[in-house]
């Protein structure tokens, strides 16, 4: 890794959105009020209650994010919180997740909606003297979490390296065991940094060491792409809401928006209409208030078509013959929720915008975090990831979650308590 | 007067292509909320971030104009809460602009509550904010509302940050932040049983200097209150006490007049102005840049009290 000449600039400025993950005591807390107080995110008052806190003592800056009273009688972190801060350069938001076990519904929260993931290793709970150097549980669950999840960029953050006699040695070693993890895993890391939270070395400030010449955290979060939406290729549009303009006969034409998955789209465009299968000429494309000339994949489209045709909520807009619909598929499941999975029980999932019933057909394997091998399993509980089959009551427009995350992704609610219990991410169809 | 700043003069190293994402992001979610609900409601206090979140609503469900000026009319009612403690500025302009928009107004008051039974005040000048919650719970059930949209913003507070987009609430009106669904990509979980509601947050990741940002940029009409006066004040436990019927000067302390503003409008018994020249979006932009005191912490007597005051009061059901 080549030091940095000057430092990047990330060429888009939309704010970068990033999960903080790792085991408990790791130092998240810390690492994430180092980057809000070195940044100057930290407003006086609220340094007066911390410095209030410590007495005289150096103030912890883990306390800044701990917010809710049951994680301060505990001193973890239960749910995430979001933190936001900016630098001359660009805007972030920090989704930090909670790091025990028994929480990892709230890391895959987390992980669903960032650009990249900093998954914190604790070099002080590793024996860096036997080689490999075995990671620990948490450390390759976050990881293989937020690589299933297709989180764009996953970095290791080393820390705690003010606390060990050979940071440099240290710091190889523990490298070496990453990439070999990552690589068994087919991970792809964006990058492993060493940090001290604690000291705050090599989190804003570079590290001054003759062992290290990469970026800090900060320099390389400032040049992290955020996650790019497919704006070539076929045209795929889950309809949100329907609106009418005006209010009366039916007759009045409708727009119809919703949140474009891939490709782009503009008046006098073919579509077809997903279940019905009718297909239409787009007469004007809207964004916000206004017609414009073209909308593309990210935005959320208004979409007025030529004729009157019955379309609704969770209905779907497409290039003509691009859909391919399935009721089975093959996916990978997180399971979040205290009830174990149970097959051929009916639950509700939501892909897109359109619910419907479904069940689990049938369970493959779990993932064994520890050897990364797919175990027999018949059951599937609570922060297990596993290989399901399920089957629809009538067919989705399902999509690889590797090439799509919005044609590719499911929630599945459990009908008796509406709780969200699992996320399922599609592998194949059919 | 000097030609308005424009944001790119203020902030030359971002572009703020972000704000046209947060945006975006807003205006999702509040479509969502129309989509996924029967009885939606918009809390519309005439504060800025509810400012704010109606003009997105403008954007997400009317058409602009040639003027700028937006037609149609939103598919829900405006909510608000009167303490009966409410600037008079607030409550003018909270009519003003309804009017104005041809929008539906439903007010729920507290003094009905009070009326009621269902709140009982331990002395007249109590603060009402934390009461505010039987109220707007009322409000909830007469109306049979089940989904309120608002503009709270996870930057303001702990507790806030804590929370989800779309956020549960029980039979009871409660938040339990224990139980919070997993909030997966976008696939928001909705469904809610009778009796239930939900709160949706469309500016949930918005920040103070985001919302002043984008206040300058869409020019949203705001409160007086919001702008830079001259206000007769109160010192005191280094806040500046704004002087009215409900929070009188107590014995020893002397009243001053002095240039201020209010970083936020809640009810008078414990909203303070902080002292400021900035007079128009842009000079607070360039002043909440250089700001080094929370919104909360300049100007609330009563999230003081303890560090879990907000968590406690939002477990109740407050907004």
């Amino acid at each position: 890794m080549a030091p940095l000449a000057t430092p990047p600039v990330a060429k888009d400025h939309r704010a970068l959105r990033f999960l903080t993950a790792g085991s408990v005591d790791d130092g998240k807390s810390t690492l994430i009020g180092r980057l809000l107080y070195d940044s100057r995110a930290i407003l006086a008052d609220q340094l007066d209650t911390l410095e209030k806190k410590a007495a005289g003592a150096p103030i912890d800056l883990s306390l800044l994010t701990d917010g809710l009273e049951a994680e301060r009688e505990q001193g973890i972190t239960i749910d995430v919180a979001y933190r936001y801060f900016a630098t001359k350069q660009r805007k972030f938001i920090i989704a930090d997740a909670p790091g025990h076990e028994q929480y990892t519904r709230n890391m895959v929260t987390a992980a669903a909606g960032s650009d990249a993931a900093v998954v914190l290793v604790d070099i002080t709970k590793l024996d860096t003297t036997v080689k490999p150097v075995k990671l620990l549980p948490q450390t390759r669950r976050h990881a293989l979490l937020a690589h299933l999840l297709r989180v764009p960029s996953i970095v290791f953050a080393v820390n705690k390296l003010d606390a060990v006699d050979n940071p440099g040695e240290a710091f190889a070693a523990v490298r070496d065991a990453l990439l070999d993890f990552a690589e068994r895993a087919g991970i792809t890391v964006a990058e492993i940094i060493p940090v001290s939270a604690l000291r705050g070395d090599n989190v804003t400030q570079p590290l001054q060491a003759d062992w290290y010449d990469g970026p800090s955290l900060l320099q390389l979060l400032e040049r992290l792409p955020p996650t790019q939406e497919r704006k070539d290729g076929d045209l795929l549009l889950p309809v949100q809401y329907v609106a009418r303009e005006g209010e009366g006969t039916g007759n009045q034409p409708r727009t119809l928006w919703g949140r474009i998955a891939h490709g782009r789209v503009k008046a006098g465009d073919s579509v077809q209409l997903f279940p019905s299968g009718q297909t239409a000429v787009v007469a004007e494309v809207r964004l916000a208030g206004e017609v414009v000339d073209v909308v593309e994949a990210g935005q959320s489209a208004g979409v007025v078509l030529d004729r009157q045709l019955d379309v609704s909520r969770g209905d779907w807009i497409a290039t003509p013959k691009a859909i391919h619909e399935a009721n089975r598929f093959s996916a990978t499941l997180a399971w979040l929720d205290t009830e174990p999975a149970a097959i051929g029980r009916k639950y509700w999932v939501r892909h897109g915008n359109r619910w419907v019933q479904a069940r689990i057909t049938g369970i493959e394997s779990t993932l064994d975090i520890h050897t990364l091998e797919a175990r027999e399993a018949h059951q599937l509980h609570v922060n297990e990831i596993g290989t399901v089959t399920v089957e629809t009551q009538q067919p989705l427009p399902v999509e690889a979650y590797e090439s799509n995350r919005i044609g590719g992704s499911l929630i599945i609610v459990d009908p008796a308590s509406n709780r969200t219990s699992g996320a399922l991410l599609v592998k194949s169809a059919g | 007067m000097n030609a308005p700043l424009t944001i790119q003069q203020l902030l030359p190293e971002l572009d703020h292509t972000h704000l046209d994402w947060l945006e975006e992001e807003a205006i999702f979610i509040l479509r969502e909320t129309v989509a996924a609900f029967e009885r939606p409601a918009l809390l519309f206090s005439g504060g800025k971030d509810s400012c704010v979140v109606l003009r997105l609503a403008e954007k997400a469900f009317k058409s602009k104009q040639a003027d700028g000026s937006y037609k149609g009319r939103l598919p829900f009612p405006l909510l608000h809460v009167d303490t009966g403690h409410n600037f008079p500025e607030v409550i003018e302009f909270r009519d003003r602009r309804v009017a104005e928009m041809g929008e539906r107004l439903v007010v729920g008051h507290l003094e009905d509550s009070i009326k009621r039974g269902t709140v009982r005040l331990s002395h007249p000048l109590e603060s009402r904010n934390g009461h505010q919650t039987v109220a707007l719970l009322e409000a909830i059930e007469e109306h049979r509302f089940d989904v309120l949209m608002g503009g709270a913003r996870r930057d303001e507070e702990k507790a806030r940050a804590k929370e989800r987009i779309f956020s549960h609430r029980d039979s009871f009106g409660q938040w339990q932040p224990k139980e919070q669904r997993p909030e997966l990509w976008t696939l928001f979980n909705t469904r809610i049983k009778p009796g239930e509601h939900m709160r949706a947050f469309p500016i949930s990741n918005w920040t103070e200097l985001d919302v002043w940002l984008y206040i300058a940029r869409e020019n949203i009409p705001l409160p007086s209150l919001y702008f830079a006066h001259p206000r007769e004040v109160i010192r005191r436990k280094g806040l500046l006490v704004p002087l009215t019927e409900v929070t009188p000067a107590e014995p020893g302390e002397s009243i001053e007049t002095a240039q201020v503003r209010f970083r936020t409008v809640g009810d008078m018994t414990c909203t303070c102005p902080v002292e400021s020249p900035a007079a128009s979006a842009t000079d607070i932009v360039a002043e909440t840049l250089k700001v080094t005191i929370s919104e909360r912490g300049a100007t609330r007597m009563d999230d003081r009290t303890s560090d879990a005051s907000m968590e406690r009061r939002k477990k109740e059901g407050y907004f």
